[in-house]
């Protein structure tokens, strides 16, 4: 059975789930217990669970992943969350030369199997300081994972996947499709692969390779492109961030010969670089024009006045289909 | 203008909201006398107390020798620290978990780390941070401050799982000036976790010195404003250090929270080997004082052997026996061999990822090996 869920609510079932699978899982963050996190995301669980399981912490991120990370040395597996990803740099200290490292420096004696869960990205009118996009950060460091789901579907089964993962896993929830659609989303535990992408439009033109909300306005630049112009965009969903689905993405652009990426995190050392730098390497010959970004300015998030801006637009998406495609 | 007499008042305010002065704990002075009676310790563990303290002192002096040959790289020496490290470390059970920095090595063998890891470390090998199996000490921590967080969580776990241990975050007076000592205390007294918080106060954070660390008089004091214990001691005082982590191991057990403890010590020699601690101190006279006024081994022979637990026979068979532990130590970390570098690609990640498994190959082919 299925019902149709908003992405928020498809996170709070996958808590709720696995809070109820297994004894060891462990909730951490701020304002999570009885106001049920700032998104809801967490809702009803402490009334569920208890405040043992859903805990409601002092605020002080660099306290929670910490803290976290000796939750899990200690046998459990908790699931943090950072109220907004912008909030969480005081815990970035924890999070790289702590969570990432723990396993490799204790050569596989100890791992921190934990996720980071964090909403993330710009366009739902948020304050200063709540917008950011900053997953390469994330991406840069070994020993991390970095997921981001692009629908509800993928957002339960990729964060059952991510608390069932033996290392750290920062999750990212893209805000602005927390409650932009419902999907049909099925009951009971599944886990969608680590380490896939998904074809969410299939195509023969061009690849568009993004992830996170810029799925769906990808998907409406690609609509447009096909009924104004008859190209048939793919449209390539990562939803894992690092390590990336080389073979998807090499599958992708075997196939149509033209790569745009679009992401909506700032351009320069933006993982675009990485994934254009990748194609470049391993499949340069199928190539019929340069791979262009489509990426956030590489200014400041603005505040929400301007942020529609800011964010790579439809419009824009299109444009750099018609100019890689008239190359 | 202030007046004199407005001057005065607000003196007398502050007075009024002073904290109080902690007072420095002492057992067994520097001359080898005790303050009180001493029932909490048995002679067999003064023995092993004093037996410890001068096996870590050689190991660290062989240390500083070994660094200076090219035989171990940069180095860390805890010389001074050898009360506040084995005086606490012998104060817990194995089922209780430590958490050292890079000077406190004395500490985590005492708690069953082995010598040739810690030499491994010292050389430059991941594989120092192992523990043997069954052996509760996490790898030495770099960043300062930051694992405190790591104990508070230990013991979150083992109080929602219901174990009675505690967790003990070894750092020095220089930690308490991080945001993480703070949200670690908090997070542990909010939620009444079984952690010592044990500070060893050396007065130097490398050159800074303690009154330009902090405008506390002390850093017990501190646990006011958690609303838990603190304790301030003389390290270089292995019975003041082995109570004060007794007791609070004690309340930590039963379910009385955490507890901050200072451990007034000194370190005689250099932040590390690639330290000049003459820069920033008299370090002649400082670590000359310390050495002839407040050593912690000197005093604890002296009473040792007043009360014929222990004698110049027994001194000369330990010293060499202690030699002899130190130099085998080197010769199982020598006998791990040259360092593989393919090595740096294993546990990134429990499973390989296909970028890490493209690298290593990399690796393998630049050093003309076959590609696997």
């Amino acid at each position: 059975m299925s019902r149709a869920l908003h992405l928020v609510q498809a996170v709070r079932e996958a808590l709720d789930l696995k809070l109820a699978d297994d004894e060891r899982v462990v909730l951490l963050g701020e304002d999570i217990g009885v106001n049920g996190s700032v998104f809801r995301a967490t809702d009803g669980l402490i009334a569920k669970y208890g405040e043992h399981r859903v805990i409601d912490t002092p605020l002080a991120e660099s306290g929670i992943i910490g803290t976290a990370i000796g939750l899990a040395l200690g046998g459990l597996i908790p699931v943090v969350e950072i109220q907004f990803l912008a909030f969480i740099f005081p815990g970035l200290e924890q999070l790289f030369s702590h969570a990432a490292r723990m396993r490799h420096r204790t050569r596989g004696q100890f791992g921190v199997p934990m996720v980071i869960r964090a909403p993330y990205g710009a366009g739902i009118r948020g304050p200063e300081l709540h917008s950011e996009s900053v997953e390469a950060l994330f991406a840069h460091t070994p020993g991390l994972k970095v997921v981001v789901p692009g629908d509800p579907h993928d957002a339960k089964g990729l964060l059952i996947s991510a608390i069932e993962d033996p290392d750290p896993v920062v999750f990212l929830e893209p805000t602005r499709i927390y409650r932009a659609f419902r999907e049909a989303v099925p009951e009971g535990l599944y886990r969608v692969p680590i380490g896939k992408a998904k074809v969410v439009r299939e195509g023969e033109d061009l690849s568009v390779i993004t992830w996170g909300a810029m799925v769906r306005t990808a998907l409406r630049a690609a609509q447009r492109m096909e009924q104004e112009r008859g190209w048939r965009c793919e449209v390539v969903d990562l939803r894992t961030l690092h390590p990336v689905d080389r073979d998807a993405i090499l599958a992708s652009v075997q196939k149509t010969g033209r790569a745009l990426v679009v992401h909506e995190a700032h351009r320069t050392a933006g993982l675009g670089a990485e994934i254009v730098s990748l194609i470049n390497e391993e499949a340069l010959l199928y190539l019929q024009a340069p791979i262009r970004r489509i990426a956030g300015y590489d200014v400041p998030v603005p505040m929400f006045a301007v942020e529609d801006d800011y964010l790579p637009t439809e419009e824009r998406i299109c444009r750099g289909i018609e100019e890689t495609m008239q190359f | 203008m202030l007046t004199e007499h407005g001057r005065a008042q607000l003196q007398t305010q502050m007075k009024a909201h002073s904290p109080r002065l902690y007072e420095e704990l002492q057992v067994l002075r520097s001359d080898g006398e005790v303050t009180g009676p001493i029932d909490d310790i048995p002679p067999e563990r003064m023995r092993e107390m004093y037996r410890w303290m001068v096996l870590m002192r050689g190991f660290d002096k062989k240390c500083v020798t070994w660094q200076r040959q090219g035989r171990i790289g940069t180095y860390a020496p805890f010389e001074g620290q050898e009360a506040a490290q084995v005086g606490s470390a012998l104060a817990l059970s194995n089922s209780d978990w430590m958490f050292p920095t890079y000077r406190d090595h004395a500490a985590a063998m005492v708690h069953g780390q082995t010598m040739a890891n810690v030499l491994l470390y010292w050389m430059g090998r991941m594989e120092g941070c192992v523990s043997p199996p069954g052996v509760r000490v996490l790898p030495p921590c770099v960043p300062i401050a930051t694992h405190l967080l790591h104990a508070v969580g230990l013991a979150f776990a083992m109080t929602l799982r219901g174990e009675r241990a505690v967790a003990i975050a070894y750092f020095g007076d220089g930690a308490t000036s991080e945001g993480d000592f703070h949200e670690a205390l908090n997070f542990a007294g909010v939620f009444r976790l079984p952690v010592i918080f044990l500070c060893q106060n050396n007065g130097y954070a490398i050159s800074v010195p303690f009154s330009r660390q902090s405008a506390s008089r002390t850093i017990a004091q501190r646990a006011v404003a958690y609303d838990i214990p603190g304790v301030r001691v003389d390290g270089n005082d292995v019975f003041a250090v082995h109570r004060a982590v007794t007791q609070a191991r004690e309340r930590a057990v039963a379910g009385l929270g955490p507890t901050l403890i200072e451990a007034v010590t000194f370190r005689y020699g250099a932040h590390t080997t690639a330290d000049d601690p003459t820069r920033y101190r008299d370090q002649r006279r400082l670590s000359e004082e310390w050495r002839t006024q407040r050593d912690p081994i000197a005093r604890l022979r002296l009473y040792l052997e007043r009360r014929d637990l222990w004698s110049a026979r027994e001194e000369e068979a330990w010293q060499a026996e202690a030699a002899a532990l130190v130099e085998e130590a080197m010769q199982e970390a020598m006998a791990a061999g040259a360092a593989d570098p393919l090595a740096m690609f294993q546990h990134v990640y429990a499973d390989e990822p296909w970028h890490l498994a493209k690298q290593r190959r990399e690796m393998l082919e630049s050093r003309g090996g076959a590609s696997a």
